[in-house]
């Protein structure tokens, strides 16, 4: 094992670049009225940051803004982050 | 959909840019290949959104290699798999720049050698991770950094190439079409022998439109026939159903190529002879369904 320790091998972490949901500019945000939970933005977002009950986790969501766009019932709103 | 694995091995917390294809197209070949798989990338974006040392945000053993060698590694790795009695996954998951440029000899060692792999060539149709330049799969009048004034070649053909090499199964695919994605690369896993899928990957950061339209665009491809989706199974085509209807009744083109700032201000006769190659295209494409050539 002491041989295999050395070798350069990355291991598989949550954040490997940090998170991520710092370089957001525009935050998704859900109306769950208008969401009739087709589950589109699940299936197109890129970096697998909404879950299978269609929570936004927005530590690593880089706001893409794919799934507004992409969401029949327009239910996606783009908001700007305060900072 | 519901067939679609709930598992992720593309970790939360990539380097991708925001809207990045490729690594949507990753997230379902891995949640197709499931974990018993090793993907070898040569030097790519894709080996770039892995993240740092000691940190991956791939869950599976990945082969980080050199742009001429994936398919060569992949070749023995999957040789020494099958001498084990292993029926472990090889992928090679490659750009454009590692399949039609620098990669190409390795791989059609490979078609040749008839080694038991899938190779993904995921086109953005430049080398973005270098900073946007012209490669091979870039299509005529495009800009890129190193033709500012638009591209004045046309793309290499990479799938005749392929397909000369006579392997048991190819295809095409978009990354607008994640389920299609799924379907194709379960098939290819299937089937014994040298594989090869090409999906089109739209960039946001080369191809300069807004990330939240990365679907849209890919659409856009396929619905004015710029990208054909098909499969050549033991050399019988079979066009996919989202070219289908595309295919009868394409979109203008210029409804793909107005929200791209890759392709302000090209010139009406080069849009003329994209159309006349998407015509041809459509119709040897046709003609090979039905079997005529």
């Amino acid at each position: 094992m002491s041989g295999r320790k050395r070798l350069a091998m990355s291991q598989p972490t949550e954040g490997a670049a940090g998170r991520t949901g710092s370089w957001r500019l525009f935050r998704p945000v859900i109306d769950a009225e208008k969401c009739n939970q087709c589950g589109l933005c699940q299936l197109y977002c890129p970096d697998a940051a909404i879950d299978q009950d269609l929570k936004i986790d927005l530590n690593y969501c880089k706001g893409c803004g794919i799934c507004a766009n992409e969401c029949p019932k327009k239910a996606i709103e783009m908001v700007r982050e305060e900072q | 959909m519901t067939e679609i694995p709930k598992e992720e091995y593309v970790l939360k917390g990539t380097t991708a840019c925001a809207g990045c294809s490729a690594s949507l197209s990753l997230r379902y070949v891995l949640k197709v290949a499931g974990p018993d798989t090793v993907l070898v990338i040569p030097a790519s974006c894709s080996s770039v959104i892995q993240g740092t040392y000691p940190n991956t945000a791939l869950h599976i053993p990945v082969y980080n290699i050199a742009f001429a060698a994936a398919a060569a590694c992949a070749s023995g790795m999957s040789n020494a798999f099958r001498e084990l009695g292993k029926k472990t996954n090889v992928i090679v998951y490659a750009g454009d720049g590692g399949t039609l440029d620098i990669g190409i000899q390795s791989m059609s060692g490979a078609f040749e050698r008839g080694t038991d792999f899938l190779y993904i060539c995921y086109d953005n149709e430049e080398y973005g991770n270098t900073g946007m330049q012209r490669s091979g799969a870039t299509p005529l009048g495009a800009r890129t950094t190193t033709t500012p004034a638009g591209k004045t070649e046309e793309k290499k053909d990479i799938d005749a190439i392929i397909a000369a090499h006579n392997p048991p199964y190819m295809a095409t695919a978009c990354s607008a079409f994640p389920q299609d994605i799924f379907k194709k690369v379960k098939k290819a896993l299937s089937i014994r022998g040298p594989t090869f899928i090409h999906i089109l990957a739209p960039c946001p950061s080369g191809w300069h439109y807004p990330p939240g339209k990365t679907i849209e665009i890919g659409r856009l491809a396929v619905k004015t026939g710029m990208w054909l989706l098909y499969e050549r199974e033991y050399g019988q085509v079979s066009i996919s159903s989202p070219s289908k209807a595309a295919m009868k009744n394409p979109a203008p083109l210029e409804e793909f190529l107005a929200p791209q700032r890759r392709f302000a201000g090209i010139d009406p006769k080069t849009v003329e002879i994209l159309k006349q190659r998407i015509a041809q295209n459509i119709k040897r494409l046709t003609k090979e369904e039905s079997g005529v050539c």
